[in-house]
């Protein structure tokens, strides 16, 4: 993985004593709240419902032991002994105390990491396929563009006050697990006629109003890659709306003036830079791309594996569902659940991520990934060790058998934490987790992706979730709306909004009468959720739905 | 014709902790059961005016509804409720300490 320069230590060390200096201005009164707030929000830190939050980049989701050791630490010494690991690839602290910041960002700067762009108008962190670097469909490891990407953006002095957030998303698969059409940018690693390059999509999100990214580019070459980056943000800054937030991301920008128009554009620009990139940016990912070099893979015999598959249904259990091909032989990449039944998504306590930072040490070459599924993977572990893996992961309880399952779900912090939020969204997670849990279905039931939003912003991505859940404030009453038959997949699509929403007490029953509808209705145990959706469509579902509707009907 | 002015205290959150207050005839306290009801339009405006003014304590000070049936002032809306209650999935916040200010 990359390693800091004797430049980006400086940086971040003069960058954190400017913060702190900041924050005591902050607490003597030299500076009041309006002019903090910019300042705070630029380090990462929040403001939330019961605390201050801080918001620590992952990027493209890589970590070491090392690191993970270090999160686990400031969770100790400065929060309530956890942390809680987000959709952007991001870990969030939800209780410091203001004074502490500045110890908590020296403390991250200890084992290279920040909080610089985790929040603002700018280009925040770079997110990518959660197997880079490991899984058995990859063309080429999307992490050395992803660190290109994030130095090239990281205090870009252009690119520091934007008309709204700005996110990129890479892959270096066919099959996309970093939902890149759900991005400001999206980049897809290609190879054409032996070149390497990029199809460019840009203009997707989810928010308010929900999009799925247009192409751009169907393939750049991989040397153009910063230059049209820097064309697109650069007319976008220009472009993007400034009088209306809800109308400012880039989404909305390619949406008025067309994609034909915006790309015009683009390539006016691209044209006009694109000689100020001399090359120096290919010479700095070559190097870059030597400190993603794979590990030393071992050759040895699986029979371990293999016995423990045949002889313990608990381990095959969690092995059907957790494990993922790896490209070098008798590997596997192992997915640890962060969604046990009835716990907070995406959490995991001090003692946890100790656990894993010592399992990626002893198994897992010291890698570490956080996916925007909320879970952690460790990308390279010899099949033969997964035995005593799994043994050290029940004991820690982290060997949940769920991973893509109806409990895996995506839930933003929603009302417990979030000043933005209109509604909570864990407890429902961890109602519909336990329900199903309850039924004993959840293997039954197969591959179901169930994503929760707690406010309109969509953080949760509920709009790509096979089943998406929406929590909304109606006449001050928390209410749920459902949509269905989203994918955030390379197939990506917008869910359809199935009707009126479901309070607090209706929204568990409707999940399981949308799912017992499918198991009724599927051709085949083996036809996911999904595919039935698409074959049949929403009408029976919502038949399911609103049964009251049909009666009235009748 | 005008909304009737209904019971309010001034919230906020504290510069350093960062957690939820609510401001006393006196000072600020952490229990909303302790809070200065404001039920006079014009007083409450003055009151949010002197939290404001107090920008090495508190942040983003505001008037949020309240029911004083019972005596004690009870949040309105669930979001109140949340902020005076603490996060749902833990005992944290709120229901580890309610010490005052």
């Amino acid at each position: 993985m990359y390693k800091y320069t004797d430049f980006d230590a400086a940086f971040i060390k003069e960058r954190n004593a400017q913060f702190r200096s900041q924050v005591e201005r902050r607490i003597d009164g030299s500076l009041t709240e309006d002019e903090f707030k910019p300042l705070r929000l630029m380090n990462g830190l929040y403001l939330q419902l019961h605390a201050y939050m801080l918001r620590v980049a992952i990027p493209y989701g890589t970590l070491n032991g090392r690191q993970m050791d270090k999160l686990a630490d400031i969770a100790d010494r400065w929060d309530k002994g956890y942390g809680h690991f987000t959709t952007r690839q991001n870990i969030q602290f939800n209780w410091p105390e203001l004074r502490d910041i500045p110890d908590m960002l020296d403390a991250l700067a200890e084992v290279q990491m920040h909080a610089i762009q985790t929040s603002g108008n700018t280009i925040r962190n770079v997110t990518a396929d959660h197997f880079a670097g490991a899984a058995a469909d990859e063309i080429a490891d999307p992490r050395p563009v992803a660190e290109l990407i994030r130095q090239w953006s990281t205090d870009h002095p252009e690119f520091q006050f934007l008309p709204r957030k700005f996110k990129v998303a890479v892959t270096g698969s066919p099959n996309d697990r970093a939902v890149t059409k759900a991005h400001d940018i999206g980049l897809r690693m290609l190879e054409r006629d032996g070149v390497a390059g990029f199809e460019v999509i840009v203009g997707g999100g989810l928010g308010r109003t929900p999009m799925i990214g247009k192409v751009l580019r169907d393939f750049l070459p991989r040397e153009d890659l910063l230059p049209y980056l820097e064309a697109i943000v650069s007319v976008y800054n220009l472009l993007g709306r400034r009088d209306n937030k809800y109308k400012a991301r880039i989404k909305i920008t390619v949406h008025e003036n067309g994609i034909d128009d915006f790309r015009a554009r683009v390539e006016e620009r691209f044209a006009l830079i694109r000689p100020q990139f001399g090359g120096i940016d290919q010479q700095l990912l070559a190097g870059i791309e030597a400190d993603f070099a794979a590990p030393d893979f071992k050759t040895k015999p699986v029979a371990d594996f293999e016995a423990a598959y045949t002889n313990d249904p608990v381990f095959r259990s969690w092995a059907d569902t957790n494990l993922t091909d790896h490209r070098a032989p008798g590997y596997a990449i192992v997915s640890i659940s962060l969604k046990a039944h009835a716990a907070t998504p995406g959490d995991a306590t001090s003692a946890q991520m100790r656990v894993m930072a010592d399992l990626a040490r002893d198994y897992g070459h010291d890698e570490l990934r956080i996916s925007h599924e909320q879970n952690v993977i460790l990308p390279h572990v010899h099949k033969s060790d997964l035995p005593a893996l799994h043994a050290r992961l029940k004991e820690a309880q982290l060997a949940t058998a769920n991973i893509g399952l109806i409990s895996d779900i995506i839930a933003c912090p929603g009302m417990d934490y979030c000043a933005l939020a209109t509604a909570r969204s864990i407890p429902i997670a961890q109602e519909i987790a336990t329900r199903f849990d309850d039924l004993k279905l959840e293997h039954d039931i197969g591959p179901l992706k169930i994503k929760i939003s707690g406010c309109i912003n969509a953080c949760g991505h509920h709009h790509v979730g096979h089943i998406g859940i929406l929590g909304l404030d109606r006449a001050g009453v928390e209410n749920y709306q459902i949509t269905l038959g989203g994918d955030g997949s390379e197939d990506a699509t917008i869910g359809e909004r199935a009707g009126p929403g479901f309070s607090a007490d209706e929204i568990i029953p409707a999940v399981e009468r949308i799912v017992m509808a499918y198991l009724e209705l599927r051709d085949a145990p083996e036809e996911t959720f999904l595919e039935t959706y698409r074959r049949i469509g929403l009408a029976p579902f919502k038949a399911a739905l609103y049964p009251e509707v049909q009666a009235d009907a009748a | 014709m005008p909304k009737a002015f209904t019971p309010k205290v001034v919230t906020a959150n504290h510069l350093l902790k960062g957690d939820v207050i609510y401001q006393t005839a006196t000072g600020w306290t952490r229990d909303l059961a302790e809070a200065e009801v404001l039920t006079d339009e014009a007083d409450a405006d003055l009151r949010l005016i002197d939290a404001a003014q107090q920008v090495s304590l508190v942040v983003g000070a505001y008037l949020a509804d309240v029911d004083t049936a019972g005596g004690v002032p009870k949040p309105t809306h669930f979001r109140e409720d949340f902020r005076a209650r603490g996060p749902s999935n833990y005992a944290h916040g709120k229901q580890e300490d309610l010490s005052n200010v």
